[in-house]
């Protein structure tokens, strides 16, 4: 089974461009199963089914952090395609709180980024970006030339050497080098990593304790004036 | 990645028009230093021929027309890099979106671009932009508080002086309200290849040679030689004519039979 995910801010076109992906995959005799985390809604799923007719699945992470759910689904959503006897599975996610990133080590990594939202994204996004494969600009025909020049530089400055396809999803043009990397790509063997560090753990606001103020507070805290510091056993 | 070392022309091999039906015109080919206008009622396919060309289209576009470079079909490697290469398509629907100033725009520009000197490039780009509007672009602006007609005059001059794109495409410019026989003449002096999109005789009738469209398909190139080179000073003095009429108008003036004559 081959791996592919697929991250990315909402609304960036993702769904458009793993669309034309995955019709050339079957193109190409691929079997792809379909797999979509998001927090609280995606539609995505019933698209793929009945837009491509593949199996689909999706996931909301709830209370969990969606990237973070994407580790505790991804060993059975393989399973599950295996047994829905696909040969590709790609996972669509949403990238959201930019510390982490879902693409796993042996699998193919992709982020897709809409060219309209802002010269400065590529420095936000952090791992999303430059744990990638491969990043794929859209919606590059309602900007100006120049602008989407300067996208392009400040991925490159973030991650030098980065591929990155322009790419007009309304037709998929441009895409054929995702199908090759991921038509490409080894089978998946267990055991699986993260292809990058998580942040830094657990912290007691995360569990719940709610007072302000980073005295209140122990484990990795951070006063207004200073760096962060461990405080506490 | 291939480069192509030296752009000397670029051809248009035809696909299909919208019935499926091969469309008349096989070939076309545009030379360095020469302006081309593609002309046909609204719907007839002149902006998706334009973007045939702007996504260097290899039989993988509805149209199924292919884009050659000096006669060769470009490799599937080189192509899905549109921002470092060749080619620069200004429409009425490409906007600024960014929030920076007009000068530190352009200066971040050039210098991802590498240009040489890059005030001089800046200043060149501003001249030549300041040449096509009514109103002179002012440098603290923002990028987005430009108006219309300036934010298309900067595109233009940007992507020919700083971007140095070697072939610009301009969709129905003359909406704008920019001074577009102005932007022929500038554009004439850089040589390049220009692709009008136009509804506009005198444009038309300055191009080097049209293609007409029609059904999706490019139906006949004509170039402009004998009889048209001669009608082109009659429709230079009729539009003159409409450009001093549009002057007196912006400039609050009440029109008489006497400003139609002069």
């Amino acid at each position: 089974m081959k791996l592919a995910i697929c991250s990315g801010p909402p609304t960036s076109g993702k769904t458009t461009v793993l669309k034309h992906v995955i019709k050339k995959l079957t193109n190409k005799g691929e079997n792809t199963a379909f797999v979509k985390t998001d927090v609280q809604f995606a539609c995505e799923d019933d698209f793929f089914a009945q837009e491509l007719n593949i199996p689909t699945k999706k996931i909301y992470s709830g209370e969990l952090c969606p990237d973070h759910c994407n580790v505790m689904i991804l060993g059975d959503a393989l399973e599950w395609a295996e047994k829905e006897r696909a040969t590709v599975l790609v996972v669509e996610t949403a990238g959201l709180c930019l510390r982490c990133s879902p693409y796993v080590e042996g699998a193919f990594g992709m982020v897709v980024l809409e060219a309209t939202s802002g010269m400065n994204l590529p420095k936000k996004i952090g791992p999303m970006l430059s744990l990638a494969d491969i990043a794929v600009v859209t919606k590059i025909d309602l900007i100006s030339q120049a602008e989407r020049e300067v996208f392009r530089a400040r991925i490159l400055e973030v991650c030098p050497g980065m591929r990155i396809i322009e790419s007009d999803a309304l037709h998929g043009i441009g895409v054929e080098p995702i199908v090759k990397m991921i038509y490409n790509s080894s089978d998946m063997k267990e055991p699986i990593y993260l292809r990058g560090n998580p942040p830094i753990g657990t912290c007691t606001i995360c569990v719940g304790k709610k007072e302000i103020g980073w005295k209140q507070h122990f484990g990795i805290v951070r006063p207004l004036d200073n760096q962060v510091f461990y405080r506490g056993e | 990645m291939e480069k192509i070392v030296r752009l000397e022309r670029i051809g248009i091999l035809g696909g299909y028009d919208k019935n499926g039906q091969p469309e008349p015109v096989r070939e076309v080919e545009f030379n360095m230093g020469q302006v081309a206008s593609i002309v046909g009622a609204t719907g007839s396919g002149k902006t998706t021929l334009i973007k045939d060309v702007e996504l260097l289209a290899n039989k993988n576009t509805p149209s199924n027309r292919t884009i050659t470079f000096n006669g060769i079909v470009p490799s599937e490697e080189y192509c899905p890099v549109p921002s470092d290469r060749l080619i620069a398509l200004i429409t009425q629907h490409t906007n600024f979106l960014s929030d920076m100033r007009v000068k530190d725009f352009l200066v971040t520009h050039a210098s991802i671009r590498g240009s040489r000197g890059e005030n001089s490039v800046v200043d060149e780009t501003l001249m030549f932009a300041n040449q096509l509007t009514g109103e002179s672009i002012d440098t603290a602006n923002v990028m987005t508080e430009l108006s219309g007609g300036q934010t298309r005059a900067l595109m233009i001059a940007d992507a020919v002086v700083i971007g140095e794109s070697p072939i610009i495409l301009l969709d129905e410019i003359e909406n704008a309200g920019i001074h577009r026989i102005k932007v022929l003449e500038l554009l004439k002096q850089y040589k390049k290849i220009f692709i009008f999109v136009t509804h506009d005789p005198r444009i038309t009738l300055l191009s080097d040679f049209r293609i007409v469209m029609k059904n999706g398909a490019m139906q006949k190139v004509i170039a402009t030689n004998g009889e048209e080179k001669k009608v082109v000073e009659q429709v230079k003095k009729i539009d003159d004519l409409l450009l001093r009429l549009r002057a007196y108008i912006r400039n609050g003036e009440i029109i008489t039979e006497f400003h139609l004559k002069e």
